[in-house]
């Protein structure tokens, strides 16, 4: 181990000191010489047809540039969706187009149908306002069940329905699932909605767009998860630009969530007026800009069957969900409901029959995508809200329930019925962690102690595994991603020593540039601040597949991984050259390499420096330099797993909600600094608790988002929520990756929904309430109305 | 947002006749109006700064009225009618969040008159004396209706006054996403009676609950109430609550704050 | 276009602004301090939070030409003369009270100001004081266990 701040070190974050002076570099922040500024004209009715757009008074307003319309791009490519899913009849999913900017219709409140660029903003927006546009607006389709149902009014005319794909998973099952229904001795049926959440990332998306007519580069900085993915969209689909003519830098970026994983017509936008005009062109979103046109998240309605034996053993679950997608196919949207969701929906058990089906729907909403957890919390939270239910049927404690069924450790590999092969876990061991932090005993004095204030006091357990590490490209191929899922580092040894990283994860609050550097200070027993993380920027880094999907160290952490051991291959052909031995002699440790058995020995610098003034080399045995680049592609998903539990008080006057206590016990495999997943899953459990109680993304029927502004959609704040209690102890090391690690971006949002929900419900049952399900966000009015009928 | 001339006055008779231009529009502390001129809602022509006009800054006691400033904002209310009129510096301590109530006033929040804002409770509450640059105005005559006032288009709140209460607490149930009162109730115990004053619950904007006034005025305690709630008929109903959710709200909350005021 | 004069992190800075340009547009575009964020334009998230004569304000919400004259201190000038850290910085950074860093500017000016007022505040103070101050990150608890040791008091549940 490195002396300080290796592996297992909960290290400060270095990246803390800019940010914490003013100095973090966002994409608002740069504004280059002569730029320009955009804004655009978006849709005011959810659906609509354009009979014409008038730019002509817009373009004649002080300080403008040029104005777009969506005729501009009538004949580039379209935004597509990366993963490709065929129905259960065979039949390959529905693709419409989604343009640039909007043309012939308007599909969503929100969808931009024109551009103004000027030399100032205000001008700009000035000029937006001056546009004419004619537009007829048509019925439309919000609701999942109409848009089913209805043939007539259809978001997009082309494709002649508004179901995307209708999927069975597995459909082999199907039969013996429905079977075992039928004959089971008990099934608890529980209805409920997974809300539409919108991803509120503190930094709105923002773009810039340059071009060189010198040498015909173009350059988008950019608000972005994964600026490689984005290089490759823009390329290869909408805009053509050859990969090694555009750069795409994502600089500083103030959180995702999912929502900036994804192309935005924005970013295409701004190269093409960059190139038309010479000059650079920047777009910032206003957050109400970001409200309606950010890919939201969730927006699920399922119906969810668990069938069991009346001592509690699991015979089968049986999902049947309405997905919507919104107007348009972002870029993972088909992945989210399908493979991130019903591969998941066996959970932590052995149950041996699992049928998933999923119909995805587009609707005149702002586009749905994945959303941090993306498909995992809508799966863990049926099935752990069905198996809270099933419990109280049953007359059984819910975490006895959850034993009985668990995989044990000893049946790993395992495979689940839902398709997935769990490598390594302990349920069990993580339940006993969590009943002894919780104070079981103490909950009935607690409880009485509320009582005493006039509050209902609830319990809520639950348990979940995810699959994170979100690649194995030949896995991610059979369910139809058109990209490979592996990531890239090069590691490069500069010959005074110190090291530079190129890393294809970006980092947005994840603390990449501390993190990742500890790996590889431990592998090459140098100080960690003599490592520096080069991530962002298509021109520096090898390739890249992004963050999200908690895939960042157990992906692009391995690549390093594996670039580091060449790097030490190689350094040991070099030092053994420098100690006149062979390389199968030379032993490498603590930052030293020694020829075995004698006392001769070059430290790692010495080597580095050797590299680059290779006056002696056998250059037939060992090239000059040190660097090295290894792409990795697992064998496997990885897959964290948890117990969660919390206390709830509820006020029956008003129905509002406190949460007492959150603790979450996960297992995230090993752990490189502590500090930052302790923070990633206590932000994941505010995420959690926001869906829980407070967030809701509600369209009325015309398609008018009515929490559009913070004012309406409630973002969690500090005093909504209470101090958590962490614990990732309880570790089983991930199998298949070098670093054993498994990812814990997205635990605390995947865990926490259905925990707090299932305390609320126990809550007003044990307050003698006949309340079987509240759906979220459980605000006090619907707490209120669940209590009186 | 649209530009516009500034006018920064000394005194409330160089602000009187900056509003008298056409377009003019008083600005207190920008909370309301400055977003609402961000999503290009209000287009003033002139705004006139209120907060450099110093006589409309402070809390001032005499006899048993306290008067406010109409250019002071939510914090300096906090803190200087703590001791002289608690009620309703608590009320001013729960506005917002603490940068708001550095800047926001009671004026720019009078004249605003949101259906959903806490002043409007607190003054029609007290019985407060709406006072501008031309007359006084009764709070009971002030009020009419969602964002509709007494005022004059080129009137300045001057200032407000309070005749302190025995008695006052005022209670505000979150709307959990912006904060301001998803119900908020302010119950004032004079020597003439029980003055109860209901926000955010109203179409009509805020309003008194004469029936609760009357069991109040009777029997101060929460039992006079027993299990009232407001009347249904123009409940607002909305993403965060229905119309009968509101009304129940008006009930828990005036017996919570009869009890607050012990 | 109206010049106006402030007296920013302590120098003197003169800078042409029209009447509309809010406080946070002059202080990022014509001064250059990018460090005061905008994450919202309803005047909610906090991420612009500044000091004007020593009390915390919006930026974004907030007249340029209303500062004029006045006192105004941003995330820039909160370290120490020689670049290291203040107290509150030092703790965020040690108590991992920032993630993205997007919304840390403001959070550690509104810290600023909850000090000032009340030096020693109780856990549920510093959450009702940053009512106005959202993080999308953190989750809150790293910001308020870095609040609470930089008021000299032990954080109730500390990071690892
Ligand atoms: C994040 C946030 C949270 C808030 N939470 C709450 C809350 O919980 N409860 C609550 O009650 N309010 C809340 N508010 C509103 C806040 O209290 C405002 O300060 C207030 O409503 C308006 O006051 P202002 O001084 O900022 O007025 P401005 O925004 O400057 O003006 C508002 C209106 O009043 C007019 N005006 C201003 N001053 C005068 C005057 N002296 N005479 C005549 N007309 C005048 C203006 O022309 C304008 O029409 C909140 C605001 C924000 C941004
Ligand atoms: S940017 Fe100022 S409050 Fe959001
Ligand atoms: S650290 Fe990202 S929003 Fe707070």
């Amino acid at each position: 181990m490195a002396a300080d701040g290796g592996m297992g070190h909960a290290t400060k974050r270095r990246e803390d000191v800019r940010f914490l002076t003013g100095r973090g570099k966002y994409t608002d922040d740069y504004t280059p010489a002569k730029t320009t500024y955009c804004a655009f004209a978006r849709s005011t009715v959810a659906n609509g047809k354009i009979n014409s757009i008038d730019t002509k008074d817009a373009a004649g307003m002080p300080g403008v540039v040029t104005v777009f319309t969506g005729e501009d791009f009538a004949e580039v490519g379209g935004n597509p969706a990366g993963w490709l899913i065929n129905s259960r009849d065979g039949e390959p999913m529905k693709e419409p187009k989604r343009p640039v900017l909007a043309h012939g219709k308007v599909r969503h409140v929100g969808d931009a149908y024109a551009a103004v660029i000027a030399e100032t903003l205000e001008q700009a927006m000035d000029a937006v306002e001056a546009i004419d546009a004619d537009i007829d607006e048509l019925d439309a389709v919000v609701n999942m069940v109409d848009a089913l149902a209805n043939s007539t009014t259809l978001v997009h005319d082309e494709i002649g329905t508004n179901q995307c794909f209708d999927w069975g998973w597995i459909e082999d099952n199907r039969a013996a699932t429905d079977e075992a229904i039928k004959n089971a001795p008990h099934v608890t049926t529980l209805e409920l909605v997974n809300n539409r959440l919108v991803p509120n990332a503190m930094e709105p998306r923002c773009s810039i767009g340059e071009y060189d007519p010198g040498t015909g580069d173009y350059k988008l900085t950019t608000t972005s998860q994964n600026p490689h993915l984005t290089r490759l969209l823009i390329s290869a689909f909408v805009m053509g630009i050859p990969e090694n003519k555009l750069t795409v830098h994502a600089p500083d970026v103030g959180g995702g969530f999912g929502s900036k994983i994804y192309h935005y017509g924005e970013e295409a936008l701004v190269l093409a007026a960059a190139k038309k005009l010479n000059r650079p062109v920047k777009w910032t979103s206003t957050r109400t800009e970001a409200f309606l046109s950010d890919a939201h998240g969730r927006d699920h309605v399922t119906k969810i069957e668990l069938a069991c034996e009346r001592d509690g053993t699991f015979i089968a679950f049986r999902t049947e969900t309405m997905a919507n997608v919104g107007a348009y196919l972002s870029n993972f949207s088909t992945a989210t409901p399908t493979f991130l969701h019903g591969t998941l929906m066996a959970g932590n058990y052995t149950v041996p029959n699992v049928y998933v089906n999923v119909k995805a729907v587009f609707t005149n909403t702002a586009p749905v995508d994945a959303y941090r957890g993306a498909g995992r919390p809508e799966a863990t939270f049926s099935l752990e809200r069905v198996i809270d239910k099933a419990a109280r049927e049953l007359g059984m404690d819910p975490i006895a329930l959850r034993r009985k069924n668990f995989i044990k450790p000893d049946q790993y590999p395992y495979a689940s019925a839902a398709g997935l092969e769990y490598d390594s876990g302990n349920y069990d061991a993580l339940m006993d962690g969590l009943e002894a932090a919780a104070d079981l005993a103490g909950f009935e004095a607690r409880r009485a102690e509320s009582a005493k204030n006039g509050k209902l006091r609830g319990l809520g357990i639950n348990s979940y595994i995810e699959a994170c590490g979100i690649a194995p490209s030949n896995l991610v191929g059979v369910l139809g991603s058109r990209v490979g899922l592996y990531d890239a580092a090069t590691v490069r040894v500069n010959a005074t020593g110190n090291i530079s990283v190129m890393v294809g994860a970006h980092s947005h609050g994840q603390g990449h540039e501390t993190a990742f550097p500890q790996v590889v200070a431990d592998m090459l027993g140098v100080d960690p601040m003599s490592i520096e993380i080069v991530h962002g920027d298509t021109s520096k880094i090898p390739f890249g597949m992004g963050t999200y999907g908690s895939r960042s160290l157990a992906v692009c952490g391995s690549a390093v991984f594996r670039a580091t051991e060449k790097i030490i291959k190689k350094a040991t052909l070099i030092a053994a050259h420098m100690m006149e031995d062979k390389p199968e002699n030379v032993d490498f440790e603590d930052g030293d390499f020694s020829v075995k058995g004698t006392n001769k020995k070059v430290s790692f610098g010495d080597v580095a420096l050797k590299a680059y003034i290779p006056h002696d080399f056998p250059l037939e045995d060992i090239e000059p330099g040190l660097e090295e680049t290894a792409f990795y592609d697992p064998a496997n998903f990885t897959y964290p797993s948890g117990a969660y539990a919390c206390e709830v008080e509820v006020d029956p006057d008003t129905g509002k909600v406190d949460i007492c206590s959150m603790i979450a016990m996960d297992d995230f495999g090993n752990v490189v600094n502590p500090m930052i997943v302790t923070g990633q899953v206590q932000g994941g459990l505010a995420q959690g608790i926001g869906q829980a109680l407070l967030e809701h993304g509600i369209y009325d029927e015309n398609g008018q988002l009515l929490s559009g502004s913070l004012m309406d959609y409630a973002m969690p704040r500090a005093d909504d929520l209470p101090n958590f209690v962490v614990d990732h102890s309880h570790a089983t090391r991930c199998t298949h990756n070098p670093i054993g690690v498994k990812g814990c971006g997205e635990a605390g949002a995947i865990g926490s929904p259905p925990t707090v929900v299932n305390a609320v419900v126990d809550a007003l049952q044990r307050g003698g309430h006949d309340v079987e399900h509240i759906d979220m966000p459980v605000s006090p009015a619907r707490v209120w109305e669940a209590m009186n009928g | 947002m649209y530009n516009f001339e500034f006018a920064k006055p000394k005194t409330v008779e160089e602000a009187a006749s900056a509003m008298a231009a056409e377009g003019a529009q008083a600005l207190g502390g920008g909370q309301t109006l400055l977003p609402t001129m961000k999503q290009r809602l209000a287009s003033p022509e002139v705004l006139v700064s209120m907060t450099g006009i110093e006589s409309m800054v402070g809390v001032a006691v005499r006899g048993d009225t306290l008067t406010i400033g109409g250019a002071t904002t939510h914090a300096q209310v906090a803190a200087d009618a703590a001791d002289l009129y608690p009620g309703l510096a608590a009320l001013a301590a729960n506005i917002g969040d603490p940068a708001v109530r550095n800047r926001g006033t009671i004026g720019g929040s009078l004249a605003n008159n949101d259906p959903a804002a806490c002043y409007p409770a607190g003054a029609l509450g007290s019985g407060a004396t709406i006072t501008t640059n031309t007359r006084d105005i009764a709070a009971d005559d002030y009020f009419q209706g969602m964002f509709e006032t007494a005022l004059d288009e080129d009137e300045i709140i001057t200032s407000v006054s309070f005749p302190i209460p025995e008695k006052a607490n005022y209670q505000k149930f979150d709307q959990p996403a912006s904060r301001f009162a998803l119900v908020g109730v302010f119950v004032a115990k004079t020597a003439d009676g029980v003055r109860v004053a209901v926000t955010g619950a109203s179409n009509e904007g805020v309003y008194r609950w004469t029936e609760a006034e009357t069991a109040l005025s009777a029997s101060f305690s929460e039992g006079a109430l027993e299990s009232m709630s407001g009347n249904l008929d123009d409940m607002i109903a909305d993403l965060h609550g229905s119309a009968s959710y509101r009304a129940h709200l008006v009930g828990v909350l005036t017996r919570r704050a009869v009890a607050a005021c012990g | 276009m109206p010049t106006i004069t402030m007296n920013v992190n302590g120098t003197a800075v003169s800078a042409n602004v029209e009447n509309r340009t809010v406080l946070s547009a002059a202080l990022r575009e014509e001064l250059g301090l990018t460090g005061t964020h905008i994450g919202c334009d309803t005047s909610q998230c906090g991420a612009c939070v500044v000091h004007v004569n020593g009390k915390a304000v919006k930026a974004c919400t907030m007249f340029a030409v209303e500062a004029n004259g006045a006192d105004v201190d941003t995330i820039e000038g909160q370290a120490h003369v020689d670049g290291s850290l203040n107290v509150i910085q030092q703790a965020f950074q040690d108590h991992h009270g920032l993630q993205c860093g997007f919304c840390t500017p403001g959070m550690i000016m509104s810290a600023a100001a909850l000090l000032k007022e009340n030096p020693k505040p109780t856990e549920a103070e510093v959450r009702d004081y940053l009512e106005g101050n959202i993080c999308r990150c953190t989750g809150y608890q790293g910001i308020v266990n870095a609040i609470m040791a930089a008021s000299g008091q032990t954080p109730a549940i500390a990071a690892e």
